[in-house]
C-alpha cells in the first residue's frame, strides 16, 4: 500500500499565479522573523543577548520587524566584560533608547574587581569568567528560559553544527553529540524547569548577507567597523587597539594606522585589520577580496583546536 | 582613493547580481564513510569558498595520505567527529556561484545518527546521495534515499564516489546506476512520488566531476555535480499551492490594531482576498497586509507578514488562516508516515505532543498500519516503531487541527512528536490522509476495541488521583458521571489498598486497560482539592463546586484522558 494515498482535488492552485521573485535576503529575513515570533510566543521569559556588533544590530532590526506595529516583547541583555570599546557602550545605550527596548546590563563584578584580564589569566579563563560565567549568572538571576544570540553557522566549524534552538541543561551546557532533531521549521520549545534554549535566528546568514542587509536596510552600526586613522600597537601583521593600558608591552608605542574592526569583541583580544573601507559598500567590496575568516583576528578562537566548541559546551554562546 | 571609487562603482553591479540569485538548499545522504563530507569540502575548496586560515587549520591532519588535504575536516567541526573520523551531526555550510546561493546540510551516514540526516533533509530542495563505487548500494543508502523521498526532497543527484578506487571504470558506474534505479523505482511505488535522479561518477578526493570535469573518465560527458546543482529548477511549489498562514501571534499594541502575525506557509495573499480561519471555519476578508516596511498589496510564501481582517474573528495562535476557496481539512484523525527517532520505542498507550504549524496538540498513535523494512521496502505488521524505523500509523488527536496532505503542502502536512516526559523530539511525521472517526473494519464478534470504548464513553482509561474534602470529591465524581464517564472509585486509605500499594497500582492499571477511569481518592479535612492525572497535578483552593469541577475537567482534557471536540487550552 502506498504511504501516500492518491486523492485529487483537495487543493487546486490558483489560476492567475505569477510566481514572485524573492531575494535571498528576504528569505533569510522571513525565516528569522518566524523564529523570533515562535520564541516570543512559546517561552515564558525570553531575552535577546545584545552584543552591539553587526549581527546584533541585524537581529535587533529583525525583532522590530517581527512584532511591528507592537513593541519588542522581551528585554535586551548585554553581558559587559568591562573591556568593550567605549564607542560600543555609547552606541548600545543610544540604540536601546531609539528602539524603545528595555536594556539589562550584567557584569561579573567580583571577577572584574579582582582584576581579571586576558594577560593575567589566559584568554580562555578570562572569557570563562567575564563572559560565560556572567551570562549564566544573568540568565539564572532573571530566570530567562530562552535567550536569542546573533551567532551564525558560517562563523566557525562548531557553530556550523548547532541547531536553531540549541538546548542547554541546568548548567547552561551544550551537548553537541546529543542534539535534538530539528525538522522543517517545527521547533521544540519544551524544557524542564532550570533548562533553557539558546536561539539563533541568524543561523543561516553569512557575513556577506549581514553586510548586504545592513546596507539595504540602512541599519546603524558602530563606527569601529569603518576604516579610520586609529592608534594601534603594531605587532607584525597584528594590530592591537590601545583601549586598555595592560595590552602594551614595556616601551611599546602606538602608531596611527588606517584600520577597522571586522568583528567586535573585547578590546584586548580583538585585532583590527588594515583597511580603507570607509563605507558599507567598501566593506562589502573588501569582503569579496578577503582570504581569511572573520574570526581569524579573535584571539579566543585559536588558543587550541576546537576551543570554540569547548567554550560552548561550558555555556558560552 | 582609486581603490575606493573603483569598488564603489562595481559594488552596485555586484549587489544587483546578488539579488538576482536564487537559493537552493541541498543535503547529503548515503552510508557511513562513502565520502559525503569529503565531497562537500572539495566542492567548497574548488569554488574558492573557504578561507586560507580554515585550510591552514586542517593541513596535515585527518585520514588522508601525506600532502593530501582531508577535505572532510572542513565540515566535520566537532572534536568527536575529528577523533572518530565520522560525521555525527549535520554541518550547515554556505557558498554561492555566479548563478545561485547554496545552503548545504552535510549529514552523517552512520545509522545511529539517522535522525540528524532527517534533520538536514527536511528543509532541502535536493539531496545528493553518495554511493561508494567499491561497495555499491548498501542498506543505509536505501534508508537515506527512502527518507529523502518521504520528506519529498524534490531532486535526487546520485554521486557514485571513489571512482579512483574503482579504476575509473565505466562498468562499475553503470552497474551501480542500474541497481540504484531499481531501488528508486521501489521507493516511488511505496511513496507515490516519482523521483527523477541524475547520476554522476565522481572522486571527491581527487576532484573528478565535482566542480570541474574529469580527464580520468572520458566516457562520462555529462555535467559535473556543481553544474547539475546550478541547473536544477528552483521550486515554485510553495507559491503555487493554496494560501495558508498559521497564526504565530496576535499583535494588539493598542485597541485600534489587531493583526495576525505569521509566516506564509504556501500560496499568495492579496488585499481583499476571502479567507477562512480554521478550525472554526469563520470567514473574513483581508483588509491589510502589514509589514515594518509598509503595507503590501500582495504577499507570497514564505514571507513573514501580519494580516488585518475586515471583521473581528476569534483567532488565536495555532489557528490557520487559509484561502476561502481552497481551505484545509479539519479533522482529529489522520494517517501519517512516521520516522521514529528516539531510544524509547513508540508506545501506543502513551500520550505524545504533536507540534504542527504553530500549535501543539496531545495525540495518541491509535494503531500502526505497518512498518516498512528498509532493506526490501516490504511492509510488515508491527506493534511498535523503534529507533530509526519507519512506518505508517493512525493518529488520534485530542483536538481537531487544520492540515493538508504532506504531498500537497509541506508546511501544513508536517509535524513532529514530542515526548512530554523527556521533552525530546521523538518522531517526524508526514500526514497522508484524513481518517474517519470510526474507520477500520469491525469484527462483529471480535473483542471490544479501545477505540470503540473511547468513542462511546468519551474518555480513555486512566487514573485520577484526588485528595481533599469528601464533598468536593463527591462533586467531581458526580460531574464525571453526568457526562457519561465510566468511573470506578477506590479509597486509597481503605484497608485492602493500604495493606498493599502494589495491588492498588495493579488494579488501577487493569481498570485503565479496560477503559475505565479510576478515581483513587484520599479524603482529607483541609479545604483544598489536589488532583493528579498523567503526571500533571493541580490544587484548587476555592470551595466553589463549579470552579473545582471545571478545573478537574480541564486537567483531564490536558492529560488527554477526556476527549473533547472543542478547543481546550493546552
Ligand atoms: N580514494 C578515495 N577516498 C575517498 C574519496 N572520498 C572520500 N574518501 C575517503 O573516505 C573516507 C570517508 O570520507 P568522509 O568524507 O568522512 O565520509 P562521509 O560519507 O562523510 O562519512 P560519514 O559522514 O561519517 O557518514 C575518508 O578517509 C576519505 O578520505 C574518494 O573519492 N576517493
Ligand atoms: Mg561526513
Amino acid at each position: 500500500m502506498p504511504v501516500v494515498t492518491q486523492e485529487s482535488g483537495l487543493n487546486t492552485p490558483p489560476a492567475n499565479l505569477v510566481p514572485a521573485r524573492i531575494t535571498h535576503l528576504r528569505l533569510l529575513e522571513a525565516e528569522s522573523i518566524h523564529i523570533l515570533r515562535e520564541v516570543a510566543s512559546e517561552f515564558e521569559r525570553p531575552v535577546m543577548l545584545y552584543s552591539i556588533g553587526k549581527d546584533s544590530s541585524v537581529m535587533l532590526r529583525l525583532a522590530q520587524k517581527a512584532f511591528f506595529p507592537g513593541p519588542i516583547p522581551f528585554p535586551l541583555l548585554h553581558v559587559d566584560t568591562g573591556f568593550k570599546f567605549h564607542e560600543m557602550i555609547a552606541f548600545r545605550d543610544a540604540m536601546a533608547r531609539s528602539v524603545g527596548a528595555k536594556l539589562l546590563v550584567w557584569r561579573n563584578e567580583p571577577a572584574i574587581a579582582a582584576g581579571t584580564n586576558p594577560i593575567v589569566l589566559d584568554t580562555r579563563r578570562c572569557c570563562g569568567l567575564l563572559k560565560t560565567q556572567a551570562l549564566l549568572d544573568a540568565l539564572r538571576h532573571y530566570k530567562f528560559d530562552a535567550a536569542f544570540g546573533g551567532a551564525r553557522r558560517d562563523e566557525e566549524k562548531s557553530r556550523a553544527k548547532e541547531r536553531v534552538y540549541s538546548f542547554r541543561d541546568h548548567a547552561g551546557q551544550w551537548d553537541p553529540k546529543n542534539q535534538r532533531p530539528e525538522l522543517w521549521n517545527l521547533y521544540n520549545a519544551h524544557v524542564h524547569p532550570g533548562e533553557s534554549i539558546r536561539v539563533f535566528p541568524l543561523s543561516n546568514w553569512t557575513e556577506m548577507d549581514v553586510w548586504q542587509y545592513i546596507h539595504a536596510e540602512n541599519i546603524p552600526v558602530v563606527d569601529l567597523y569603518f576604516a579610520k586613522e586609529r592608534p594601534m600597537y603594531v605587532r607584525g601583521d597584528a594590530l592591537l587597539p590601545i583601549e586598555q593600558d595592560f595590552v602594551a608591552r614595556p616601551g611599546e608605542k602606538p602608531q596611527m594606522v588606517k584600520s577597522r574592526l571586522r568583528s567586535l569583541g573585547c578590546s584586548p583580544c580583538t585585532g583590527a585589520i588594515r583597511s580603507d573601507a570607509e563605507t558599507i559598500p567598501d566593506i562589502i567590496a573588501e569582503l569579496i577580496s578577503f582570504r581569511s575568516s572573520e574570526r581569524a583576528n579573535r584571539a579566543i578562537d585559536h588558543d587550541q583546536e576546537g576551543s570554540m566548541e569547548i567554550k560552548k559546551r561550558e555555556g558560552y554562546f | 582613493m582609486v581603490a575606493s571609487t573603483l569598488s564603489e562603482f562595481s559594488i552596485h553591479d555586484f549587489l544587483g547580481q546578488e539579488s538576482a540569485k536564487d537559493l537552493l538548499r541541498f543535503s547529503t545522504a548515503g552510508s557511513v564513510d562513502d565520502g559525503k563530507s569529503t565531497l562537500i569540502g572539495r566542492l567548497l575548496y574548488d569554488t574558492q569558498s573557504v578561507y586560507e586560515d580554515q585550510v591552514r587549520s586542517i593541513e596535515g591532519k585527518g585520514t588522508t595520505a601525506p600532502g593530501q588535504i582531508d577535505f572532510a575536516l572542513l565540515t566535520d567541526g566537532l572534536r568527536a567527529e575529528r577523533e572518530q573520523g565520522i560525521t555525527i551531526d549535520v554541518a550547515y555550510r554556505y557558498f554561492s556561484t555566479a548563478r545561485r546561493k547554496f545552503i548545504i546540510a552535510d549529514t552523517p551516514g552512520h545509522e545511529q545518527y539517522t535522525r540528524n540526516m532527517a534533520t538536514g533533509a527536511s528543509t532541502a530542495d535536493a539531496a545528493v546521495v553518495l554511493i561508494d563505487a567499491t561497495k555499491g548500494v548498501l542498506v543505509q543508502s536505501r534508508r537515506h534515499a527512502y527518507i529523502a523521498a518521504l520528506l519529498r526532497v524534490q531532486h535526487v543527484l546520485v554521486a557514485v564516489n571513489k571512482m579512483d578506487l574503482a579504476g575509473y571504470d565505466e562498468s562499475v558506474f553503470r552497474t551501480i546506476e542500474q541497481d540504484f534505479l531499481s531501488v528508486l523505482a521501489q521507493i516511488s511505488a511505496d511513496t507515490g512520488t516519482t523521483t527523477e535522479a541524475r547520476f554522476v561518477p565522481v572522486s571527491a578526493l581527487a576532484g573528478d566531476n565535482i566542480v570541474h570535469g574529469s580527464r580520468a573518465m572520458p566516457w562520462y560527458t555529462g555535467p559535473s555535480l556543481l553544474e547539475l546543482l546550478e541547473s536544477l529548477p528552483a521550486s515554485q511549489e510553495v507559491q503555487a499551492a493554496p494560501f495558508r498562514m498559521p497564526v504565530q501571534r496576535v499583535l494588539r499594541p493598542d485597541h485600534t490594531f489587531r493583526g495576525f502575525a505569521g509566516q506564509i506557509g504556501s500560496g499568495v495573499v492579496r488585499v481583499g482576498d476571502a479567507i477562512v480561519a480554521l478550525p472554526s471555519g469563520k470567514s473574513a476578508k483581508v483588509e491589510r497586509i502589514v509589514t515594518w516596511d509598509g503595507d503590501l498589496e500582495e504577499a507570497v510564501a514564505p514571507l513573514s507578514v501580519t494580516l488585518v481582517l475586515d471583521r473581528e474573528l476569534d483567532i488565536s495562535r495555532g489557528d490557520l488562516i487559509a484561502s476561502a476557496s481552497a481551505p484545509a481539512t479539519v479533522a482529529n484523525r489522520a494517517r501519517a508516515a512516521l520516522v521514529w527517532m528516539d531510544q524509547r520505542p513508540l508506545d501506543r498507550s502513551r500520550r505524545y505532543l504533536l507540534k504542527h504549524t504553530s500549535h501543539t496538540v496531545p495525540v495518541f498513535v491509535s494503531s500502526i498500519e505497518h512498518r516498512t523494512r528498509v532493506d526490501t521496502l516490504a511492509h510488515e505488521p508491527a506493534e511498535t516503531l523503534d529507533m530509526n524505523s519507519i512506518g505508517v500509523v493512525a493518529l488520534h488527536l485530542l483536538r481537531p487541527i487544520a492540515f493538508d496532505r504532506y504531498a500537497e503542502n509541506r508546511s501544513t502536512g508536517a509535524f513532529i512528536l514530542i515526548d512530554p516526559a523527556t521533552n525530546t523530539t521523538v518522531a517526524a511525521g508526514m500526514i497522508s490522509a484524513v481518517l474517519d472517526a470510526d474507520s477500520g473494519e469491525q469484527d462483529p464478534w471480535g473483542p471490544v476495541t479501545v477505540g470503540e470504548r473511547e468513542a462511546r464513553w468519551g474518555h480513555r482509561g486512566g487514573v485520577l488521583e484526588l485528595a481533599g474534602p469528601k464533598a468536593l470529591i463527591d462533586a467531581v465524581e458526580r460531574s464525571l458521571f453526568a457526562i457519561g464517564a465510566v468511573t470506578s472509585r477506590m479509597d486509597a486509605d481503605g484497608d485492602a489498598l493500604r495493606a498493599d500499594e502494589d495491588l492498588a497500582a495493579l488494579v488501577a492499571a487493569l481498570q485503565a486497560d479496560s477503559g475505565l477511569l479510576t478515581l483513587l481518592v484520599r479524603t482529607e479535612e483541609s479545604g483544598a482539592l489536589t488532583a493528579k492525572a498523567e503526571g500533571v497535578e493541580i490544587t484548587v483552593e476555592d470551595g466553589d463546586f463549579l470552579r473545582v469541577v471545571s478545573a478537574v475537567h480541564q486537567l483531564l482534557h490536558r492529560a488527554g484522558t477526556l476527549i473533547s471536540t472543542e478547543k481546550a487550552h493546552l
